[in-house]
């Protein structure tokens, strides 16, 4: 017993050098800028460069308008399918899987040669163009998540019944969904939305392939041709992505009161 | 009878190959409280869920007031529905639930509050606005989710086993509770249920269904002491069968093990020789001979359960085994088992199943 408990702390602690040590060296590392003292003079430097601040605040939106896409594309589909069509279920999962096998530079030559300025829909003609085409590409990339989330919600409540609830009392689709479905799987909805914007803020394949000025060619960039900066770039990138994560776990804390818990 | 309110016309529902309702027809009338009783998969839910519209006929046709309604969508038919699984909507308050066809209706706010505090009131929960479903004991919900469903004043109320979850004493005080709120507003009502005490004792009619089909309608006291066919008999009620052979058609003698009893203007259509079924309920049946029974039987009691106002007795009359009651006594001890017994009864009070 005593054993037992003794060897699963040293597990743990294992596990926990493996990642804490190297997060804890490049922490260190990038303080080291200023000889002979810890600064925050990399951060600094980060942060005020003005490339970082457009490249970040133009991933954002596009993770923003991806949010949006994804939500409008998935909860509706994820909905009827549970509702209507349960058959199709295996083929929509492993549809929502595809992103994960095939490489994001392979879909980014595709659009390339699909959507070129002389093609039927020349997305890549305009800037916009080329903005709504990484925006539809980082929908798809984060369909995986999105797509298992949201149905993970929707097992939650039963789908039929509320839906038909609603239906007897008047309700259209429009307010079926608005009003009974979304909120009541809202909490998976938000965890769907940050890992896409966790996603949306590191990718790097489609937005230098596409030439767009996102977060992603730019931490390339730095990393490429800096010494001190990239390690605070990597400890910056982290805690937003754990900024996402810790929201994920306090909104299911604060949700709806309501949503299903078991009486 | 008057003009029905809703009127179920040849409907028939198949679903692919398998055809699971069959020329079903009903005609229910103004502020009726009509229940559809049945083992499970004889098809009552589908019924129901055609007049709701979330199954279309095969065939046939449903009107509501004088109104083809058959291929109407859900939302458009003014219908009220409560389901066995309460389906409230979890993320908004009992009130919201509530008024949530209202809402939808486009009410204004204002009327909204008064016909949701009224509601409340007939199902004597005011106090729970502000809940949210999940606080809720599963009677309660219920309960609201009758006030949703009658909050828009629909022309119909459908409830599909609205009882099953609940325990047995919230059941029986439910089911009294939605009768009166029922008769109070005078709504027309079906009622789905495989429980027969809880048809028998809160309809104005029943439908007594098997394989899809409506067996027989009726008012609880035809269906019981009435029943049309041997499913009806056997499925409402405890019945005893005794199997018994003509002995003379003419005379209306049948002879039942070695004995013979006088079913004078019963055995239509039968001859001599012919097997029947004839079947008697429990509490037509008495130990002993009592004066006004015309007919007797004798055996050996073969149980005696004692269930305290009440004793359950069996007798053994050859290979027929028939149950009765009797009140207890005080002053006497039950009979015990082994005993010769004699048992009476009126021969009018005898079913022929045919
Ligand atoms: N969508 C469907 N597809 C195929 N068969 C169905 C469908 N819905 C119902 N059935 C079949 O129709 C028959 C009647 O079902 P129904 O739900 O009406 O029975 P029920 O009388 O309500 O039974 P219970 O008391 O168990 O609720 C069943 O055999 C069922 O399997
Ligand atoms: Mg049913």
């Amino acid at each position: 017993m005593k054993s037992g408990k003794f060897w699963a702390w040293v597990v743990f602690a294992l596990g926990a050098a493996y990642f804490f040590i190297p997060l804890i060296a490049t922490v260190e590392f990038s303080m080291r800028m200023r000889r002979g003292a810890y600064s925050f003079d990399a951060y600094q430097i980060v942060l005020g460069d003005p490339r970082f601040q457009a490249t970040f605040g133009y991933s954002v939106l596009a993770a923003v308008f991806t949010i949006i896409l994804g939500v409008l594309i998935v909860v509706p589909a994820a909905y009827w399918i549970r509702l209507r069509l349960p058959q199709l279920r295996p083929i929509v999962e492993f549809i929502t899987l595809l992103p994960l096998v095939i490489p994001a530079i392979v879909i980014v030559f595709g659009y390339i040669r699909m959507y070129g300025s002389n093609s039927p829909l020349p997305f890549l003609a305009t800037d916009m163009g080329t903005n709504a085409l990484l925006v539809i590409g980082y929908a798809m990339l984060a369909l995986p998540y999105m797509y298992r989330a949201v149905d993970t919600g929707l097992r939650t409540i039963d789908v039929r019944t509320l839906t038909e609830a609603a239906q007897i009392l008047g309700a259209g689709w429009g307010t079926i969904i608005g009003r009974v479905i979304l909120p009541n799987v809202l909490i998976a909805v938000l965890s769907g939305a940050f890992l896409t914007f966790a996603i949306v803020i590191g990718e790097f394949t489609m937005a230098s392939l596409l030439n767009r000025p996102a977060f992603g060619p730019y931490l390339q960039n730095v990393g490429a041709n800096r010494a001190y900066e990239p390690a605070a770039l990597a400890i910056i990138a982290f805690a937003i992505t754990w900024g996402c994560m810790s929201l994920i776990q306090i909104l299911s804390r604060f949700a709806p009161r309501s949503a299903n818990r078991p009486n | 009878m008057a003009e029905p309110f809703l009127s179920i016309q040849h409907v028939r529902k198949s679903f692919g190959a398998t055809t699971v309702v069959e020329d079903f027809n009903l005609d229910v009338e103004p502020g009726e409280f009509v229940s559809f009783l049945g083992p499970s998969g004889c098809g009552k839910t589908t019924v129901l869920r055609m007049v709701a519209g979330f199954e279309e006929p095969s065939a046939g046709k449903i009107v509501v007031g004088g109104k083809d309604i058959t291929r109407l969508k859900p939302n458009q038919r003014n219908v009220g529905m409560v389901f066995q699984a309460y389906a409230l909507f979890p993320n908004l308050t009992v009130a919201q639930n509530i008024g949530f066809g209202l809402k939808v209706a486009g009410m204004a706010k204002a009327n909204i509050d008064a016909r949701v505090a009224e509601m409340l009131d007939i199902i004597k929960l005011p106090q729970m606005a502000d809940r949210y479903p999940y606080q809720l004991s599963g009677g309660q919900q219920q309960r609201i989710a009758l006030a949703r469903a009658i909050a828009p004043k629909p022309k119909l109320l459908l409830l599909d086993e609205p009882l099953s979850a609940l325990d047995a004493k919230v059941r029986v005080s439910l089911r009294e509770e939605i009768r009166s709120i029922q008769k109070k507003l005078g709504i027309t009502t079906i009622f789905v249920t495989h429980d027969q005490e809880e048809a028998l004792s809160i309809s104005d009619r029943i439908a007594v269904m098997y394989g899809g089909k409506a067996e027989q309608v009726g008012t609880p006291f035809e269906i019981y002491n009435r029943p049309a066919t041997k499913f009806v008999a056997n499925f409402v009620g405890t019945l005893n069968v005794l199997e018994g052979k003509v002995t003379d058609a003419a005379a209306g003698t049948v002879q039942v093990n070695t004995q013979e009893v006088s079913l004078k203007g019963k055995l239509n259509g039968s001859k001599s020789g012919d097997m029947l079924s004839l079947a008697l309920r429990p509490e037509a049946i008495s130990l002993g001979r009592q004066p006004g029974r015309d007919s007797s039987l004798s055996g050996e009691i073969s149980e005696v359960h004692f269930l305290g106002s009440v004793i359950r007795v069996r007798v053994g009359i050859g290979g027929n085994t028939v149950s009765l009651d009797t009140f207890n006594s005080p002053a006497t001890p039950p009979p015990a088992v082994g005993e010769k017994a004699e048992i009476s009864f009126s021969s009018s009070d005898m079913l022929v199943l045919h």
